[in-house]
């Protein structure tokens, strides 16, 4: 018994002795910088016969902090004019930025970019695909509509993680079937084309 | 003393003394180990001559004309332990033998049978016996302990279920395992306790603050679990259960032995390991509900009267799969899931668990000695170690795919010292120190911001307890405790965090570094907690009691409630802590009536608890990220009221059929605002009728019937969120509670006598017969999917 409580009393001191080597060692953790956030992302849609680029961009910088996303329009779209729409996703917590776009092509059996369009603006059709043969949408085509006068609309662009893409209307772009995941989603508003 | 009739026979053993003249005299005095008092007219049994001897009034007695030599002396006590006194007479010899007298707890018990005391005598307590625990091997703490009315859960699907005591749950809540306070993280409510029903023989549930030996921050209650009692004989003996059930095609083993010696040694152990697959909802399965679990036991000791030590190792590793479906991007996905009738993702059965899901290991080791002494009472010395790791793997792309998101490992040194005081008669006083330090550790390799910050903690405790018998009709009991608490945390903030939540203010001070974007902070705590527990219990007759208790408790904010801050995925919400909050108090009042007679056997618990600066999570706005609107809620105090009754009632018709009715009802209102609480449980009734055929091999059947009603009684945070890919507003409804529900159940088990000395317990039951769809509002992930079917458990259960 005796014997027990030393050897308790050992313990307990020894221990005592990690704690307080282990206090003693007070430096400050290292900061994380979030890994896998999409801080930006940006369309660039080129006219097929040259002329004015379209640049929508949202970026935000604290992630899920307070601070709104900024979303900048460069201009408006051409009437009747066929863009190629280019998707690119940046990590600019990450220095330097961490390009997840390519992350989001490798994975692309996992990933789909969905373009929601109001007010007719144009149509949206992909033109890549995945492993199964199904789109990512990191390469579009845009075809605005034909107006004589100025035409204003929303576009919302959509990354979603694990979506259902043999739902019905998925790969055709319609989201309302697809589930999954959201990792970014913006609504540019308003769009115009004229 | 008065009522225990002692009884000392001396046997005779080596009789060495021939020719020599047999005129000594062995007198003495037989006296209770605790308080020196006498033992009074004990028979004293000469073997060898076939004569008896009384003590007198005074504990004396005189045993004349004894000749040289060594007598042993075996000393026996009805209803007590037997004690061997060896003697050298070479004279006459005056001796005094002290015998034990069990004041407080039953330090020896028979193997079968063990006798279970309760913690308290004045508080609201219920213990639930190893016959039950055995029942139900497979199923976890949470779901066990809902046995007890008022107890319910909280739950993240059906392998996360966190005890919830009289509408309080996590931090509210005290849970020990075989004396050491678990130290698993347990403020989430996705947090499960860590820790495996096997390896106890009773759980105590305690509703209230009444255990201050253990803490002073149980403002929900304790649940204590305890391990077999170890009697000191010599026997082997095990048991080894193992069950099949069909929901989820999940199966359990749990197997446990345990060798006693008479001489006081003892060492046993258990190992469990139990898996299941994706569980069924009536109409699905819930995709990614699988789980593993791999859990063991070793205890080992020496123990006697006088003293005693003790080691004992626990280990627990679960792996558990989350809902896939549950896994949302942003406040538009959540309402496509609320809107939703079934889960958007509908796959065959699996037993695959893939992210989202939890891999939680707790490891306890303890070291424990104590000492009587005589006249005085018992001192216990106890350190204890835990070590908790947990990760959560999220659904994450490119190089992070198999990366934890959550990596935190917490561990906890204790060190306890308590005191018994037994000699005083009619009062026992319990007091103590306790010291405890704590280290977490959140893993920067995640890649994802830290959940819970580094930091280190100590707190020092100090209690005093005193219970009074009285009189025949009164026992009372009063005890204060008072803890220190500090904690010492390293916490980043993003800098646009920090302005907006006006820290730039009151906490300029606690910024030491700025790096990039964020500020690293480091926020030093210390809270006082004092701690009043007290009551008083009324043995009115044989048939009724009343109990009346009073207890003053308050909890410091835990780490989550200070410094939470970012996006909580499941909930599709961003959670804020605050480093203004300060600790939460408790003024809880407990009335309970009992009535027990051949026929009825009625407990009814009644409280009143009032918990002012009681901290809860509230929404308070919305903010933009580029994933959408997200609600926002945070951390923040209100005074409130937790109001309400539990019965329990028992009627034996014969002796064969007996009927169990069980109910509670709460009444919580957040009392600033003059809303109901959020998250209540709502009204439930628990009904029973058994039936028992002891000459049907011990045969037991018992239908069961549950009614939920639907809480009316919410908050409504409920808000609209712009849906852009519909270009329209939409009502998120996060706080309309489910329907009632109403569920049956059948349970029937036999016992066979096998082999020679092992007894087989065959057990089935039915869960959810008619695989009724329904949801609960106490389940987390109710906005996804239904609770699980019907599911059919077989179990087989051998003694040996």
């Amino acid at each position: 018994m005796k014997s027990f409580l030393k050897l308790l009393t050992l313990l307990l001191i020894t221990n005592l002795i990690v704690s307080c080597s282990n206090d003693d060692d007070n430096t400050p953790p290292p900061p994380v910088n979030e890994e896998e956030v999409i801080t930006t992302m940006t369309i660039t849609f080129t006219p097929a016969g040259g002329g004015t680029a379209v640049e929508l961009k949202t970026q935000d910088l604290d992630g899920d902090g307070p601070n709104p996303p900024v979303v900048t329009i460069s201009g408006p779209f051409a009437s009747n004019t066929t863009y190629t729409g280019a998707v690119e996703f940046l990590n600019e917590l990450e220095d330097p930025a961490e390009d997840i776009t390519e992350e989001v092509q490798a994975e692309g059996l996992e990933h789909q970019v969905f373009f929601t369009v109001t007010n007719s603006l144009g149509t949206v059709t992909y033109n890549d695909m995945d492993t199964d043969g199904n789109p990512i949408g990191l390469d579009i085509t845009f075809q605005t509509i034909d107006t004589g006068t100025a035409v204003d609309g929303d576009i919302t662009v959509t990354l979603r993680h694990e979506p259902n893409k043999d739902a019905a209307g998925v790969s055709d772009g319609d989201i309302t079937n697809a589930g999954g995941e959201t990792d970014i989603e913006e609504t540019f508003t308003p769009v115009t084309v004229e | 003393m008065k009522h225990c009739i002692a009884t000392i026979a001396v046997f005779i053993f080596g009789f060495s003394a021939i020719g020599q003249t047999c005129k000594l005299n062995l007198s003495g005095k037989i006296q209770d180990f605790h308080n020196g008092e006498p033992i009074v007219n004990a028979t004293i049994y000469n073997k060898t001559t076939d004569s008896y001897t009384t003590s007198d009034l005074e504990g004396n007695f005189n045993i004349n004309d004894l000749c040289k030599g060594i007598y042993q002396l075996s000393i026996s006590h009805i209803s007590c332990e037997t004690k061997v006194v060896e003697i050298d007479l070479q004279d006459d010899l005056y001796k005094v033998v002290y015998l034990e007298h069990h004041v407080e707890e039953l330090e020896t018990v028979n193997v079968e049978g063990a006798s279970v005391s309760k913690e308290t005598d004045t508080g609201q307590e219920t213990i639930i016996r190893k016959d039950y625990i055995d029942n139900n091997s497979s199923a976890s703490l949470g779901d066990v302990i809902k046995q007890v009315s008022g107890v319910s859960s909280i739950n993240t699907g059906n392998e996360i279920v966190k005890p919830v005591i009289n509408g309080l749950h996590s931090s509210r809540i005290v849970i020990l395992n075989n004396g050491v306070r678990l130290e698993n993280q347990e403020w989430g409510i996705e947090h499960a306790p860590n820790i495996d029903i096997n390896s106890a023989n009773s759980i105590s549930v305690i509703k209230g603050s009444s255990a201050l030996a253990y803490s002073s921050d149980a403002i929900g209650g304790t649940i204590i679990l305890e391990p077999k009692n170890i009697a000191i004989i010599d026997t082997l003996f095990g048991k080894t259960i193992m069950g099949y059930q069909s929901n989820g095609r999940g199966f359990n083993v749990n197997s446990s032995l345990a060798k006693n010696f008479d001489s006081g040694w003892y060492l046993n152990g258990n190992l469990g390991y139990k898996q299941n697959g994706d569980l069924k909802a009536p109409d699905y399965y819930l995709n990614n509900t699988g789980a593993q679990n791999l859990s063991g036991s070793f205890q080992s000791g020496y123990k006697s009267f006088e003293k005693g030590f003790e080691v004992y190792f626990s280990y627990i590793d679960s792996e558990l799969g989350i809902l896939s479906s549950s896994h949302i991007g942003n406040t538009a996905d959540l309402v496509n899931a609320i809107n939703s009738d079934e889960p958007l993702i509908n796959e065959p059965f699996s037993y695959d668990i893939n992210a989202p899901k939890q891999d939680v290991s707790h490891l306890l080791a303890k070291a424990r000695g104590y000492m009587r002494f005589k006249s005085f009472g018992k001192v216990t010395f106890q350190y204890d170690y835990q070590n908790n790791h947990r990760y959560e793997f999220d659904k994450r792309v490119g190089n992070d795919r198999d990366k934890a998101a959550v990596d935190l490992r917490l561990q906890t040194h204790s060190v306890k010292g308590d005191v018994k005081v037994d000699k005083l008669g009619r009062y026992l006083i319990n007091f103590g120190l306790s010291g405890r330090f704590q280290d977490n550790f959140a893993n920067p390799d995640t890649g994802v911001r830290r959940l819970i910050p580094d930091y280190t903690k100590y707190d020092l405790g100090a209690y005093f307890i005193l219970k009074a018998n009285i009189s025949e009709q009164f026992i009372g009991d009063f005890g204060v405790r008072y803890d220190l608490n500090h904690i010492d945390a390293y916490k980043y903030y993003y800098i646009s965090r920090w302005e907006e939540r006006g820290y730039d203010d009151d906490f300029s001070d606690i910024i030491i570094d700025e790096v990039g974007i964020q500020y690293l902070t480091n926020p030093v705590f210390t809270y006082n907690n004092f701690a009043v527990s007290t009551g008083l219990l009324f043995d009115i007759n044989e048939n009724h009691d009343i109990k009346f208790n009073y207890s003053l408790s308050s909890r410091p904010p835990n780490p989550s409630e200070l410094f939470s801050d970012g996006l909580h995925h499941s909930a599709a919400r961003i959670e804020l802590g605050d480093l203004r909050l300060g600790k939460e108090t408790s003024n809880r009042f407990g009335l309970s009536y009992l009535f027990n007679n051949n026929k009825f056997n009625i407990t009814l618990d009644s409280y009143f608890n009032r918990v002012n600066d009681f901290i809860f999570l509230k929404p308070i706005g919305t903010e933009e990220t580029n994933r959408g609107a997200f609600p926002v809620w945070e951390y923040t105090k209100t005074d409130a009221n937790l109001i309400g009754l539990d019965a329990n009632i028992d009627y034996y018709l014969n002796k064969a059929i007996s009927f169990n009715v069980k109910t509670s009802y709460i009444y919580g209102q957040n009392l600033d605002e003059d809303l109901p609480l959020i998250d209540m449980p709502s009204f439930r009734l628990d009904t029973a009728v058994s039936y028992s055929k002891k000459e049907w091999n011990a045969f037991n059947a018992s239908l069961n019937y549950v009614f939920v009603a639907e809480q009316n009684r919410y908050p409504d945070y409920n808000f609209e969120t712009y849906i852009p890919t519909t270009d329209s507003y939409e009502l998120v409804d996060i706080s309309t509670p489910p329907p009632a529900y109403n569920l049956f159940n059948f349970q029937a088990d036999m016992t066979f006598n096998v082999f020679k000395k092992s007894k087989l317990n065959v057990l089935a039951r039915v869960d959810n017969i008619f695989n009724t769809s329904y949801r609960e509002y106490l389940n987390r992930l109710r906005y996804f999917a239904d609770d699980t079917g019907r599911n059919i458990t077989i179990q087989l259960q051998l003694n040996y």
